[in-house]
């Protein structure tokens, strides 16, 4: 944090040093205020019986019951589902946009990508209910009947009777999450010593394998933390989610049946929670915001040990 | 956009009735100010979003006659009024339910006036089917999952002249908690010996069934699921469109949601002391059973006297020109009797 050495520091610059540090651990004391009055609050639901609050399924505010397990099941799998078809997408549009693209066109697509970024959650959620829903459910049928005879396949795509339903959630998530991990993973692309790809094509390599070879493993962590930017928007999206989730209660090994999330199980039971229900849903709040913190730490071991095998130790 | 028409209609009648009140000149109904002088200032509610459509409407139109007290009453749901009344957040709370232990209201401290009420429908996507009649047990058999298939004999029973399909029954209910499934599961409760879910504002619905969050959106998945049954207040399935079933009364009557139903199953039930009443499955022929109550919580000592007069102006208004607004926004108003007895609980509570 020295700025200048002892001759230079005047008293400007120790202020400002103070300023920035200040800054800098508001984020920290604001994380920590937030964590420590939430877990005060959510204590008397969870204290009832901590083990239970975890990896109980049955929530059932009238008997005072609360298992939060079928709420982290909702979140984990709708997530999952919006990462397995947002990544690839993005990192598409990505490659697209710094690869191929001409670059005339490439300014109006990053505006467009932009744009989508800055529609508000409760739009989608709104187009998924209205628009998504009606019109995907005998999708949902015809495919179940297809897989019918394949097992595994037939757990997983099973008979439905509502296009609200994890699936539903997990597209609607995918286009959410798609804007923010494109720009991020356009940023890390464009980052890519211009040198190694050159290199690339000098040794004959063809676009495909110059992306293969030079820009992927360059780009590897970025792309983590660009995923885990948009994980975390995925895991926390409350109201689009709520909107087409369908709110049940259970876990089922079927994408296609209905099922709830910890942050759209919050928002529904918010306005009308007594007491207790009310700390056991700022419990789920705290549990998320534990998970949140949990994931993004392992995105980093995985990205460290990526990036050792993929570049050498060197960087 | 008909929120809005309704709204403005509702706005034009209160003005005709506020001018056609001051053409005659202080009629007796109209108590409220304090002779005569019209109270000012600001008066705050929160609590159930049940009654809100009318109540939203009422304070436009209140507007009107005294622009001078500005009214307003946010929808946060019964528990959280009840519990802001309770921390003295607001002058006064709407909930649907009646007031528990830790609810947040000091018992004594406060006062139920009854407003308006409404029925819950069964509304059903059945095309080709209208008309369908549930009875009591046939529906809490439904509605927990027992009967799945519309072509089940139960059903057939009290619809001989339906063709019923073969179609899986996709239950729909609300995600959030909620005052209405408090009311509808309080009536399968009481009124059915095969519900065994209880009674709660929110219930564990089986694992099939489908949630919509408020009554928009159970209505939405009614009417985009082929097959499905759910309860949605009045305003909101007149306002879709959806056909409701007719229900099966305390008296063995198969009966239509209607105002008129519901006004007659307040009509007859039981009001207690403290005003609290329940009219779900209420005796008489022409009562609608899963009628719903919605209460406004004044306090019975208020810090502000001005807020006082205030509450008490607006509350009267709402029973008494107030109540004519109730049918256009799809509420019951209040029968004459029950009407009478809060408007005196009211100048008793506030005087």
């Amino acid at each position: 944090m020295d700025l200048g050495g002892e001759a230079r520091s005047r008293r400007t610059d120790k202020g400002f040093t103070g300023l920035v540090t200040f800054a800098g651990l508001t984020v920290l004391i604001v994380l920590g205020l937030i964590l420590a009055t939430t877990s005060v609050q959510a204590w008397p639901a969870i204290a009832q019986d901590p083990v239970q609050f975890v990896t109980g399924s049955r929530w059932s505010p009238s008997d005072e019951v609360f298992g939060t397990l079928s709420f982290l099941y909702g979140t984990l799998v709708t997530s999952v589902i919006g990462m397995i078809i947002a990544v690839p997408v993005s990192i598409g549009i990505a490659l697209f946009i710094t690869e191929v693209a001409h670059r005339r066109s490439r300014k109006y697509i990053v505006t467009v990508i932009d744009l989508l970024a800055t529609v508000p959650s409760v739009v989608f959620g709104l187009v998924g209910s209205l628009v998504v829903v009606p019109w995907i459910t005998p999708a949902y049928q015809w495919f179940a009947d297809l897989v019918e005879p394949i097992p595994g396949l037939s757990t997983v795509f099973d008979q439905t009777n509502t296009g609200r339903n994890y699936f539903t959630a997990g597209l609607i998530l995918a286009v959410m999450c798609i804007p923010i991990i494109t720009s991020i993973s356009r940023e890390v692309f464009a980052t890519v010593p211009e040198i190694d790809k050159q290199g690339a094509y000098a040794l004959g390599a063809t676009r495909w394998e110059m992306i293969k070879g030079a820009i992927l493993p360059h780009s590897f962590g970025g792309l983590v933390g660009a995923s885990m930017l948009g994980l975390g928007r995925a895991m926390g999206e409350t109201i689009a989610v709520s909107l087409v989730i369908g709110g049940a209660v259970g876990m089922s090994a079927n994408v296609f049946a209905p099922g709830n999330t910890m942050a759209a199980v919050i928002a529904q039971q918010w306005g009308e929670a007594g007491d207790l229900h009310r700390d056991a849903l700022i419990g789920i709040g705290v549990l998320l915001f534990a998970i949140t913190v949990l994931i993004n730490f392992l995105a980093r071991v995985v990205v460290r040990r990526a990036e050792i095998q993929m570049k050498g130790a060197h960087s | 956009m008909k929120l809005n028409r309704r709204t403005i209609f509702g706005t034009l009648t209160a003005g005709a009735l506020a001018m056609s009140m001051a053409a005659c000149g202080g009629s007796s109904d109209d108590e409220g100010g304090a002779d005569g002088e019209m109270v000012s200032g600001e008066i705050t509610g929160s609590g159930a979003s049940f009654p809100d459509a009318y109540y939203a409407a009422a304070i436009e139109a209140y507007a009107e006659v005294n622009p001078d007290l500005v009214v307003t009453y946010s929808a946060d749901g019964s528990s959280a009024g009840k519990e802001a009344f309770g921390q003295n957040l607001n002058d006064f709370a709407g909930t649907d339910s009646l007031v528990g232990d830790g609810d947040g209201p000091e018992p004594g401290s406060f006062q139920y006036i009854p407003t308006v009420a409404a029925p819950i429908t069964i509304s059903y996507n059945l095309p080709g089917v209208e008309g369908l009649q549930i009875d009591q047990e046939t529906l809490a058999n439904i509605f927990q999952g027992t009967i799945t298939n519309w072509n089940d004999p139960a059903i057939a029973a009290t619809n001989a002249d339906a063709t019923l399909p073969d179609l899986p029954i996709t239950i729909a209910r609300r995600s959030d908690g909620s005052g209405t499934t408090k009311n509808f599961s309080t009536f399968l409760d009481e009124a059915t010996d095969a519900w065994t879910l209880g009674a709660s504002d929110e219930i564990e619905w089986p694992a099939s069934s489908v949630g919509g969050e408020k009554n928009t959106g159970v209505a939405t998945i009614i009417t985009q699921t082929e097959g499905a049954i759910g309860y949605v207040d009045l305003a909101d399935a007149s306002e879709l469109g959806l056909v409701t079933a007719s229900i099966e009364n305390a008296d063995g009557q198969f009966v239509q949601p209607t105002l008129d139903a519901a006004t007659a199953a307040l009509a007859g039930a039981e009001v207690a002391d403290d005003l609290s009443y329940n009219p779900l499955d209420a005796a008489g022929a022409e009562a609608y059973p899963i009628t719903a109550p919605t209460y406004i919580l004044i306090r019975t000592e208020y810090d502000d006297e001005n807020v006082a007069a205030g509450v008490k102006e607006f509350v009267n208004y709402l029973l008494t020109d107030g109540q004519d607004i109730a049918a256009e926004n799809n509420y019951a108003a209040l029968p004459d009797e029950l009407r009478q007895q809060a408007i005196d609980a009211l100048n008793e509570t506030i005087a």
